[in-house]
């Protein structure tokens, strides 16, 4: 049966197969849902969710660039409450697939507030702990580049939730698997890596950065060597699962990152560009495992590894 | 309801400087109302190109678009037979059940286009609409007959004179007193301008810098007094009420 074959395990939650949109780039996914049956995906990571309602950063948000695109969202979302209330119920209409929450915060507290809440929906079976987005001047980076922080953060999430607990990380950091070791000694479950590359563009025409906010998260086909060559580098460090995310496109470059040690993969910038990345690349792995004779896609998570 | 298809350029022709027509040939179904807009994928750019619909039918689409940067410039490259990967569909559009017996649709430049399907379908409709489009100088001016042939009123103003009424749309707007509803769409500043001297109610088409153009990355977000909006979700029309500038 190809579902056994695509098949992956995170922490005891059956995917049915590694194919993951990323957190920001499907919404709350019912959006996806006009386009095709979201059930076809391994799982969803939603959009990141604070304790209050974001409005995020001035327009303009977007940047494009060779390759991909730059982004200075600023996390914008309706808060934790109205993502109870309003988003969930609305994502379970068309959508009963175990999904993953994404969750962002400013404080330790407040990071431990929305996974205690978000623990009690039955729709969330994994949380995605962000302590990575470059795009907020006041918090955010800060946790997920000193491994101390890092650290204290999962330690305080794993307190007020049994759900697993991934930790997304951010790649503009001098020693990621430092990073990636402190979260699996905080009790993480999971690493997933890596967030976007903190870049900027400037207009030619009026010679001023191209983001209102000057500065965003470059992410899109461009980074997938960077991501690869981490999610390699942590496999090696740690022994929690790792989802590995940035740039990916095609079922090919799904398999790449699971032969580097991931067990399921994000894809995130694809999204945007092409609503139907996710169903497509989750089609032609079959096609593409049968040319490169894998049998079952768990049989190669870190199978480049010496 | 939005989808994805491949269409074939059936023409490709300059009109006014650096403004283009192009025709395409392909599925039109998810288009619902005029005002609504499609988003290009260009070879060699990374996002899409989003164009709001000048006009449709069966099966073709009609684009106005100026050349503005790299991607538009390779769009006016594009020779007639090339197939494009276009997502049709997006955007709210205009609500032509508004418009009350005689409408006023404004135009600024490259905001003219979405007015010309309205228009055709507010004359289908009875509707004895009012187009005010407004230009730079005389050569710039498009699409002027083709309203005409509509069947409506059409004023022109150039900002320098040349053709029409000397200075911008609201030149003209200010002098006419019986329209029953406003269409807007055209540079920020000529909404703006439009919103302060119009009368009564009306609604106004708005432009931003989008990811994906169908909602998933809150790249295109507004604050309106209803809310967060994203313009190529919940807009890119917004009702006069509820802007905020």
């Amino acid at each position: 049966m190809v579902e056994d074959k695509l098949s992956v395990n995170l922490s005891g939650v059956q995917l049915k197969n590694p194919v993951i949109p990323a957190s920001g780039t499907f919404g709350f996914g019912y959006e996806f849902a006009d386009f095709y049956d979201i059930n076809i995906l391994g799982s969803i990571s939603l959009k990141g969710t604070t304790k209050e309602e974001r409005y995020g950063n001035p327009t303009p948000r977007i940047a494009e660039c060779k390759n991909g695109l730059i982004n200075s969202i600023g996390l914008q979302n309706p808060g934790i409450d109205m993502v109870i209330q309003k988003e969930l119920p609305r994502l379970k209409e068309v959508c009963q697939i175990p999904l993953i929450a994404n969750i962002s915060g400013f404080s330790v507290e407040e990071y431990a507030y929305c996974c205690e809440k978000i623990d009690k929906e039955e729709q969330i079976e994994i949380i995605e702990v962000n302590i990575s987005c470059p795009n907020v001047h006041n918090g955010g980076s800060a946790f997920g580049t000193t491994p101390e922080s890092a650290k204290q953060v999962t330690q305080a999430v794993k307190k007020v939730t049994t759900k697993p607990v991934y930790v997304k990380l951010t790649p503009n950091v001098t020693n990621i698997v430092e990073i990636a070791k402190a979260c699996e000694d905080g009790g993480a479950d999971g690493i997933v890596l890596i967030n976007t590359l903190l870049g900027m563009r400037i207009n030619l025409k009026n010679k001023k950065p191209v983001i209102a906010n000057k500065m965003g998260g470059f992410s899109g086909p461009a980074i997938f060597p960077v991501a690869l060559r981490m999610v390699y580098q942590v496999y090696e460090a740690v022994n929690i699962p790792i989802i590995g995310v940035g740039g990916v496109e095609t079922a090919e470059d799904v398999i790449e990152m699971m032969l580097a040690g991931a067990t399921a993969v994000e894809v995130g910038a694809a999204n945007l560009k092409n609503p139907y990345a996710c169903k497509e690349i989750i089609e032609n792995l079959p096609k593409v495992m049968e040319k490169y004779k894998i049998e079952k896609l768990s049989d190669i998570i870190g199978l480049s590894h010496d | 309801m939005y989808k994805r298809n491949k269409y074939e350029v059936k023409s490709n022709k300059q009109i006014a400087p650096n403004v283009y027509e192009m025709i395409l040939e392909g599925e039109t179904t998810y288009i619902t109302r005029p005002g609504q807009f499609i988003n290009i994928e260009l070879e060699g750019f990374y996002l899409r190109r989003p164009i709001s619909v000048c006009d449709y039918d069966e099966n073709t689409i009609t684009i106005i678009y100026k050349v503005v940067g790299n991607g538009t410039e390779k769009m006016s490259t594009l020779a007639k037979g090339t197939i494009l990967d276009i997502l049709t569909g997006l955007g709210n559009g205009f609500e032509k059940l508004m418009s009350g017996e005689r409408p006023l649709l404004v135009g600024g430049g490259v905001g003219t286009p979405p007015m010309y399907n309205l228009c055709k379908e507010l004359v289908k409709q009875n509707k004895k609409p009012i187009v005010v489009i407004g230009f730079g100088t005389k050569s710039e001016v498009f699409y002027e007959e083709k309203f005409k042939d509509l069947g409506a009123d059409v004023y022109v103003s150039t900002i320098d004179g040349s053709y029409g009424t000397k200075g911008f749309v609201t030149d003209v707007i200010k002098n006419l007193t019986d329209y029953t509803y406003y269409y807007a769409c055209g540079p920020e500043n000529m909404l703006k301008a439009v919103y302060d001297i119009a009368q009564g109610k009306g609604e106004l088409s708005f432009e931003e810098r989008m990811g994906c153009g169908f909602g998933a990355c809150m790249g295109c977000t507004c604050k309106t007094k209803y809310g967060n909006k994203r313009i190529c979700k919940n807009g890119p029309v917004l009702k006069k009420e509820e802007i905020i500038w």
